[in-house]
């Protein structure tokens, strides 16, 4: 089985596109989407969903007015600031609660308890040629890294039950937690750049991630022709790092309008040039498993 | 006075909003500050370049456990909600897996017999640079490897001077990155583009800050590019639209070299200035 995971440091540079089309093109395959709190690849893939589960993605304390007492103990033990003096009730800031629980343990009158969060859901559907997983964190819900590790776990099981050997990661922007949770046991990444200061910038820390784990790495600079020299810097510094640009893709107007119309630009345009550089990478990435 | 400036999904031009209305706002002579929350991949001294001022390590807390003096009585590993304590009596092993360590102080807490204390670690750096005679910017930056922006966004926003307007340039989703910087602004710019991508994620962040009953408003970038979408759902939902930026190739240009358009293309200049006034009009409404 071949885990692939397309990440990019900076948002927008195409990473959810890109992972559409690589899934169009496979005659069998499991998709994950791990950009669990600003999923998009289930707009354009519209999977079927037969499983909606609930995520408890941790807890946050809450204080029984009537059995505190005030005494304050809760506040000194605190490390995220998250209790409050509100009109002289001590009140928890749900959205600065991280869940450690010290404060239910410290509180000498058992005014505090702790509450279950349980808005988020993942989701496991059919698409046309396999399966998706999916997830929505609720707003404001923490532990996106663990999510991301169950919307993984499914896709496993659910590429054993349909003898997929491939599963495509549409992973989230940013290096922290749901990006490392992304990166533990794949095997390969495709990395998705842009010619644009930020682009490059936000490249050379994901690569530097990506390099404390050992995996094939690929890279594809997108929107190429926005700025060549600059696609010219990225590629002498990719030659560096051996990472090897598997494709160049200008900026076209027809890539817009494949997204606004939710379709994959395979789907969209088999026939474009855009199609065929999707088969470049798809050769250079999977057609030799 | 703070502003985010946020959204949901990645790329949509957050960076290209702060970095402009900072240039616009400090050529007022107001004194201004930009700070960059994203501090897994911060972006705007590409576009901002100042001298650095002064910059400052932060660090966590991790547990050390004296091995000598802890009797293996499982209270810590108990009290620990993150998993980050491993315990094998049997061989009288126990340690701390520091990434999973949220700082929380609860198995020092929890430990009666003095077997545990604490070391820093450093998770980032927050640099401070001038921007002429009434500017700065702060710079938050996480290390490789580092799993929470979390405290770092915080300590970096604690940072922004009370008499200044300071600008919040946020990570994006409407997860706890994105939440440690909205939350402590006075008013948020959501910055969203007019594909089906965009407003699904502007959905997701409307929602968010509905709930934190944060003031907003509506940026909607590379306008023109497709139909209506984004205006439709504004109205319906009775949200400020405050500006549009048009699909324009040149900003594109632009920005890829690091530069400001409100400097290369005077016309940016003056819809940054609207921008400005439109977002006041909306902060004192």
């Amino acid at each position: 089985m071949t885990e692939i995971a397309v990440l990019s440091g900076k948002g927008g540079t195409g990473k959810s596109g890109i992972s559409a089309a690589l899934a169009s093109l496979a005659s069998k395959v499991v998709v994950a989407d791990c950009d669990v709190d600003a999923a998009n690849l289930h707009l354009i893939l519209e999977p079927e969903n037969y499983l909606e589960e609930v995520y408890t993605s941790g807890q946050k304390a809450q204080i029984d007015a009537d059995k505190c007492t005030s005494c304050g103990k809760c506040i000194d033990y605190c490390r995220f600031d998250a209790i409050k003096i509100s009109d002289g009730e001590f009140t928890v800031v749900g959205t600065a609660c991280d869940g450690c629980q010290l404060c239910a343990r410290v509180c000498p009158t058992g005014a505090i308890t702790m509450i279950d969060q349980n808005e988020s859901r993942w989701f496991a559907g059919d698409i046309r040629n396999g399966k998706m997983v999916h997830a929505r964190l609720a707003p404001g819900e923490d532990n996106s890294g663990k999510l991301v590790n169950l919307v993984r776990d499914h896709a496993r099981k659910e590429a054993h039950d349909i003898q997929s050997d491939l599963i495509l990661i549409d992973g989230p922007p940013g290096i922290g937690c749901p990006v490392i949770s992304t990166l533990s046991g794949i095997n390969k990444v495709l990395l998705v750049t842009e010619p644009t200061v930020s682009g490059i910038h936000d490249l050379k820390r994901i690569t530097e991630l990506v390099n404390q784990y050992k995996l094939e790495v690929f890279l594809v600079i997108n929107k190429c022709d926005i700025n060549m020299e600059m696609t010219e810097e990225i590629e002498k510094w990719a030659a560096g790092k051996q990472i090897p640009v598997i494709s160049k893709i200008p900026f076209s107007e027809v890539w817009v309008e494949a997204m606004i119309n939710c379709k994959s630009i395979v789907d969209w345009a088999p026939e474009s040039a855009l199609s065929n550089e999707i088969r470049v990478i798809w050769n250079q990435l999977i057609g030799n498993e | 006075m703070k502003i985010a400036i946020a959204s949901g999904k990645g790329g949509t031009g957050k960076t290209l909003v702060s970095t402009n209305l900072f240039n616009v706002i400090r050529q007022t002579g107001q004194k201004t500050q930009l700070i960059d929350c994203d501090a897994e991949e911060p972006n705007v001294c590409e576009f901002i370049r100042g001298k650095v001022e002064e910059e400052t390590l932060t660090t966590t807390h991790i547990p050390v456990i004296d091995a000598r003096k802890c009797t293996f009585c499982g209270k810590c590993q108990e009290y620990c909600s993150y998993n980050a304590i491993i315990m094998l009596p049997a061989i009288k092993t126990i340690q701390v897996v520091e990434d999973l360590c949220h700082d929380c102080g609860a198995c020092v807490y929890a430990c009666q017999y003095d077997a545990i204390t604490e070391k820093e670690k450093v998770t980032g750096s927050i640099t401070q640079y001038a921007i002429g005679s009434n500017a700065d910017l702060l710079e938050s930056q996480t290390e490789i490897g580092i799993y929470s922006p979390v405290p770092i966004i915080g300590q970096t926003i604690n940072m922004a001077e009370a008499e200044a307007l300071t600008l919040l340039d946020s990570p994006p989703g409407t997860s706890c990155p994105f939440i440690a910087t909205v939350e402590r602004a006075d008013y948020v710019v959501l910055v969203t583009e007019p594909t089906p991508f965009g407003l699904n994620d502007l959905k997701l962040s409307v929602e968010t800050l509905r709930r934190l009953k944060k003031k907003f408003g509506v940026v909607i970038n590379r306008f023109g590019l497709g139909k209506e979408l984004i205006e439709d759902y504004l109205k319906r939902e009775g949200i400020a639209l405050l500006e549009h930026i048009p699909f324009d190739k040149r900003i594109a240009r632009v920005y890829a070299k690091g530069e400001l358009i409100t400097e290369e293309l005077p016309e940016y200049h003056d819809l940054f200035g609207k921008l400005y006034q439109n977002i006041m009009k909306q902060v004192q409404a």
